[in-house]
């Protein structure tokens, strides 16, 4: 019984993710790409090209699936799909907000946040084991660089996710959103519940999470594992059909995820006031998704040494400052 | 019930890809099978009730550990994709050694009595494990950092090109 009830919570999760994330993030980011480049954007599928992603989708499941001659087939399969479940199982410590008398959220674990940190670090094999399995060098030199660079970010993320976890005192998430209710103020980006100085750590720790989280999931401008100008398409550079689309799809459900961990972390979760707590988080989840997608399309490519470099030198610093500073003014 | 046939899962997809990552010729799969032995790891880990550890091999072994192995042999020349021998003209004295060693272990699994009750769970053993490390082990913990700091300084003197 129990696990027929997690088996179906999964499957409603996944498509509402499938749907969401992918379907919506690829439109929305075509969309925006074309206001701030001036054009229009997809247009002539279904209302304001709203059925584009699905045309789309539809398209590539019925593109043929061509393995490399040389390449480790095993490998080449499993590696888009481990990015894609990593992606999704992220989602299942997300409180999405209080309906019908309960908070929906697939489990509130109370290692919540180690279990996201947990699953994006996972991502990292796929991409490491699809660039290899590829046997292309454009691929393995995609799986490289995006390997060392989130392993490089993964460590001043932590450290950004210390922050709340500190103010919160646990790990679970449903608890760190319950515990910014009230007003505004209690949000943990303006410090929480606690002296007005801690908005101090509380905002450096966002700016902190925000770049570390657009590094974790490589885009613009830290998306030098696909550079297309040096890199083919970097480590998915051989893949062909729905499981390049399981690639994309795990990137944006990471993308997603990682804005609404932000928005649950930082931005008081599904509080707010009139409107009901699902659509608040909801609204905090896309406004923050629009700043990465915003990013993308304004900024132009670092290089990967001025990336490691604003990771070791910069971001890992100021995540070690932040946690001591941070237990200094809480005691 | 469900426990048991949990345990004979996790245990077999501990086991099954441990043996791959012995016997296989190919280093890269080798390695690739150290994955999913540490998930296994990790779900035995949450069935006996220790989700801090299981979150933390995660993170650690499956997330850091096999990456940076992959990552090694990867840059190594020939490494990737060779079919390397399993067996040399060692194979006696490996036989004899890893024999003994057995024995020694099963003897030793077969004599020792194990205790069958349990302690009680504390409600979160994350703030538990916090508390233990920074009260009664603080020596122990003190310890361990200094001994990774010295690993990195090592790493760094060992790696650093003289300029």
């Amino acid at each position: 019984m129990e696990i027929l009830k997690a088996i179906v919570e999964t499957i409603l999760l996944f498509t509402f993710l499938a749907v969401v994330t992918a379907m919506l993030g690829v439109y929305l980011e075509r969309k925006i790409s074309g206001w701030i480049q001036s054009r229009l954007g997809p247009k002539h599928v279904g209302p304001q090209g709203l059925l584009q992603t699905i045309a789309d989708t539809v398209k590539l499941l019925q593109k043929e699936h061509i393995t490399p001659l040389n390449a480790d087939v095993p490998t080449f399969n499993v590696a888009p799909i481990l990015v894609a479940v990593a992606g999704l199982l992220a989602w299942m410590i997300i409180p999405f907000g209080p309906a019908f008398g309960r908070i929906i959220m697939v489990r509130d674990i109370n290692i919540g946040l180690l279990f996201f940190l947990a699953m994006a670090s996972l991502i990292v094999i796929g991409i490491l084991l699809g660039g290899w399995a590829s046997n292309n060098k454009y691929a393995l030199l995609g799986g490289f660089r995006s390997a060392s660079q989130m392993i490089s970010y993964e460590i001043p993320l932590a450290l950004a996710l210390m922050v709340p976890i500190m103010m919160a005192g646990t790990l679970s998430t449903r608890a760190i959103v319950e515990a910014q209710g009230g007003s505004i103020r209690n949000w943990y980006i303006f410090g929480g519940p606690y002296e007005w100085y801690l908005a101090i750590p509380g905002v450096i720790a966002f700016a902190v999470f925000i770049i570390a989280a657009t590094a974790e999931t490589n885009r613009i401008p830290f998306d030098l594992p696909e550079a297309e100008s040096e890199l083919v398409a970097g480590y998915f550079s051989e893949y062909t059909g729905m499981r390049f689309a399981l690639f994309q799809l795990g990137e944006y459900a990471e993308a997603f995820g990682m804005s609404a961990l932000a928005a649950v972390l930082f931005l008081g979760g599904w509080h707010g006031p009139v409107l009901p707590g699902i659509v608040w988080f909801l609204i905090k989840m896309f406004a923050l998704v629009f700043l990465l997608m915003w990013a993308r399309w304004t900024y132009p490519r670092l290089r990967l040494d001025q990336l490691l470099n604003l990771s070791w030198k910069g971001l890992v610093p100021l995540g070690f400052l932040l946690v001591l500073v941070t237990g200094w003014m809480l005691v | 019930m469900g426990e048991l046939a949990a345990f004979i899962i996790l245990s077999a997809l501990t086991l099954i890809p441990a043996v791959v990552v012995v016997t296989s010729g190919n280093v890269v799969r080798a390695a690739m099978s150290l994955i999913p032995s540490f998930l296994g790891v990790t779900g035995l880990f949450v069935l006996l009730g220790a989700e801090f550890v299981a979150g933390i091999q995660i993170l650690i072994y499956a997330g850091a550990i096999a990456v940076l192995i992959l990552f090694v042999i990867m840059l190594t020349e020939g490494g990737t994709g060779l079919a390397i021998r399993q067996l040399n003209e060692q194979r006696l004295p490996g036989i004899v050694v890893a024999g003994a060693l057995t024995i020694g272990l099963v003897v030793l699994v077969l004599r020792t009595a194990w205790p069958l009750t349990a302690g009680t769970l504390p409600a979160s053993n994350v703030t538990a494990i916090g508390t233990a490390f920074l009260t009664d082990f603080i020596l122990a913990f003190e310890i361990s950092s200094l001994v990774l700091l010295v690993s990195l300084v090592g790493a760094l003197v060992i790696a650093r090109k003289e300029v």
